[in-house]
């Protein structure tokens, strides 16, 4: 594939992906904006990958060398930080509190007919 | 491996990520959505290490161990009330990483003359640009949102021109990079504009208007990404960063529909200046405040058929969520109908009250949508105002001259009675007099919010 053919079809890829992007986040309910944008968030830290390949390759000299490992630690720090604070969100959200369990905190001895 | 294998590879990530966001659009199975996109991140992870041209294996697993113990370490110890400035930090890391990423393209690409393509240099110079103002522009948000720096807007006369003379100085490096040149300075230039401007942008910025900010950064680091996709010709990143992008502006344009403020007018309207003139002008005067005692709500509560929490920020600043769930179980148990009606800017970034609230364990059926909740007011008892102002203020509706006018706000002055729980009469995040206080039907009941709910809770126990 000669180099303009490959743009035109990154470009195509980017067009779409912008699509199914505000397809799929639109069904997303309020509820659940916050953990949305840590989950993006997390989905983001995929400039590791970049970030890998440059300090993969790039290793004739020191300020290269810097850069890229800078760049691997942020975006780790991204990705991990990321998808662990959306879990923790996520866990929360329940449907129903476990029939009696929740009621521990104010009233866990109270008889049960 | 070769590249098609990598690339297919790369397919399944982009995959997961897609999952990842489509679960998300059912609460029950969405935690199960993000094990599968960091299912896919470690895949793509693995299949880079994989590739033949990655030879330094221990500094980047020693770059990962740095980064990603301090993101676990954080993520895990972060309180729920303070998710925003952890967002805007992973935001801005996010942000950083891609700039940075560029920075070392062009230096390696650059010395070997004529090499830099023209799609490149541009993709290098957005990537660097975007990233870099995400960067800054997170931090000031971060530092604002954690209280190290005030979170009033921060002006001075021609601001917008030296924001624009910023900006125009990073792009024109960029420009220069893109048209062919290889000047290392150049990038210096362009990264040292665009952290700059990405600092005078978002300091004018009230605190109120965080949730803008944030979905808009959001957008910026996705774009960054997704450059960088281009930088080096890699699909996954163009994907994942334009999913991210699209989420961000969508939640930017949505956050600002519910203030009913265009993007412009948050970015450069620095509100909260404008506010204390409008303040005088709101129409309160000749009005009386009733206050109430904690035992005459509590009678109000208990006796009530359906009662509506409106949560705003103050509740969770005064850490009383759990107490109000406590309270509406107890209300509950008397055969009282509670629910929670949110609005959309409640708390400090998008859909924030609604994490709060699950984390006191309150069942997320019971949170109810602005939308869903106004038509339910003309049918209910009572309403507990705990810690919001600006999204329950009539003036939005009523006053012209008020600078929230037009905002969508909850109609909860349709209810029989509307307790407010305020610290005192003093106005809120925004600065703005609400009419609401001075309304016959409500009543106040002044202090802290978690020391009324506390008593609250007793009093209705004794009933």
């Amino acid at each position: 594939m000669s180099h303009s053919q490959l743009l035109v079809f990154e470009l195509t890829i980017l067009v779409l992906a912008i699509f199914l992007g505000f397809e799929v986040i639109s069904k997303v309910p309020t509820l659940l904006h916050t953990p949305l944008m840590s989950g993006t968030n997390a989905i983001h830290g995929i400039v590791i990958v970049g970030a890998m390949v440059v300090m993969g390759h790039g290793h004739k000299d020191t300020l290269t060398w810097v850069i890229g490992f800078a760049a691997v630690i942020l975006a780790s720090a991204n990705v991990v930080g990321g998808f662990v604070v959306t879990d923790r969100m996520l866990e929360m959200f329940k449907r129903r509190r476990p029939e009696r369990a929740a009621k521990d905190d104010d009233q866990s001895t109270s008889p049960k007919p | 491996m070769s590249r098609t294998t990598t690339d297919l590879l790369y397919l399944v990530t982009i995959v997961t990520f897609v999952l990842a966001l489509a679960f998300l659009s059912r609460p029950d199975k969405a935690r199960i959505g993000n094990w599968i996109g960091a299912a896919g991140m470690l895949l793509a992870i693995a299949v880079t290490f994989a590739q033949s041209s990655i030879m330094s294996y221990w500094e980047i697993v020693l770059g990962m161990a740095i980064g990603g113990g301090f993101g676990a370490v954080a993520a895990r110890r972060v309180k729920m009330t303070a998710m925003p400035q952890m967002v805007a930090l992973f935001n801005g890391v996010g942000g950083g990483a891609a700039a940075l990423v560029s920075w070392a393209e062009f230096h390696r690409q650059a010395p070997m003359a004529g090499s830099l393509k023209v799609d490149i240099g541009i993709a290098i110079m957005l990537s660097a640009l975007i990233g870099a103002i995400s960067f800054a522009g997170s931090m000031v948000a971060f530092a604002k949102l954690q209280e190290l720096i005030q979170g009033r807007p921060i002006t001075y006369p021609g601001q917008q021109v030296v924001n624009a003379l910023v900006l125009g100085g990073g792009l024109a490096a960029g420009i220069a990079i893109a048209a062919g040149g290889e000047e290392q300075w150049l990038m210096w230039v362009l990264l040292a504009c665009a952290a700059a401007f990405g600092v005078l942008f978002v300091l004018p910025i009230g605190g109120a208007d965080m949730p803008v900010v944030i979905s808009l950064l959001n957008a910026f680091t996705g774009l960054a990404a997704a450059a960088t996709g281009f930088e080096l010709e890699n699909n996954v990143l163009i994907v994942a960063g334009m999913l991210v992008g699209a989420s961000g502006t969508l939640l930017t344009l949505m956050m600002s529909r519910a203030m009913n403020r265009s993007i412009t007018n948050v970015l450069f309207g620095a509100f909260g200046q404008v506010t204390a003139a409008a303040a005088a002008s709101a129409d309160t005067d000749g009005g009386t405040v009733r206050s109430a005692t904690a035992e005459d709500v509590a009678v109000m509560l208990a006796y009530a058929h359906k009662v509506v929490v409106v949560p705003g920020y103050g509740l969770a600043v005064a850490q009383a969520q759990h107490d109000v769930r406590q309270l509406a179980d107890l209300l509950e148990e008397k055969g009282v109908e509670v629910t929670y009606a949110i609005h959309p800017v409640a708390g400090r970034m998008p859909g924030h009250m609604n994490v709060l609230l699950a984390e006191a364990n309150v069942p997320y059926p019971q949170l109810k949508e602005m939308d869903e909740a106004n038509p339910e007011f003309t049918r209910t008892d009572v309403v507990l105002v705990v810690g919001a102002n600006d999204v329950v203020n009539p003036d939005a509706r009523n006053n012209q001259g008020s600078p929230i006018y037009g905002m969508p706000i909850l109609n909860v002055d349709q209810a029989q009675t509307v307790v407010v729980l305020k610290r005192s009469m003093s106005p809120g995040f925004a600065g703005i007099e609400n009419p609401l206080f001075f309304n016959p039907k409500t009543v106040m009941l002044f202090g802290d919010a978690k020391d009324s709910i506390t008593t609250l809770i007793g009093d209705v126990k004794g009933l």
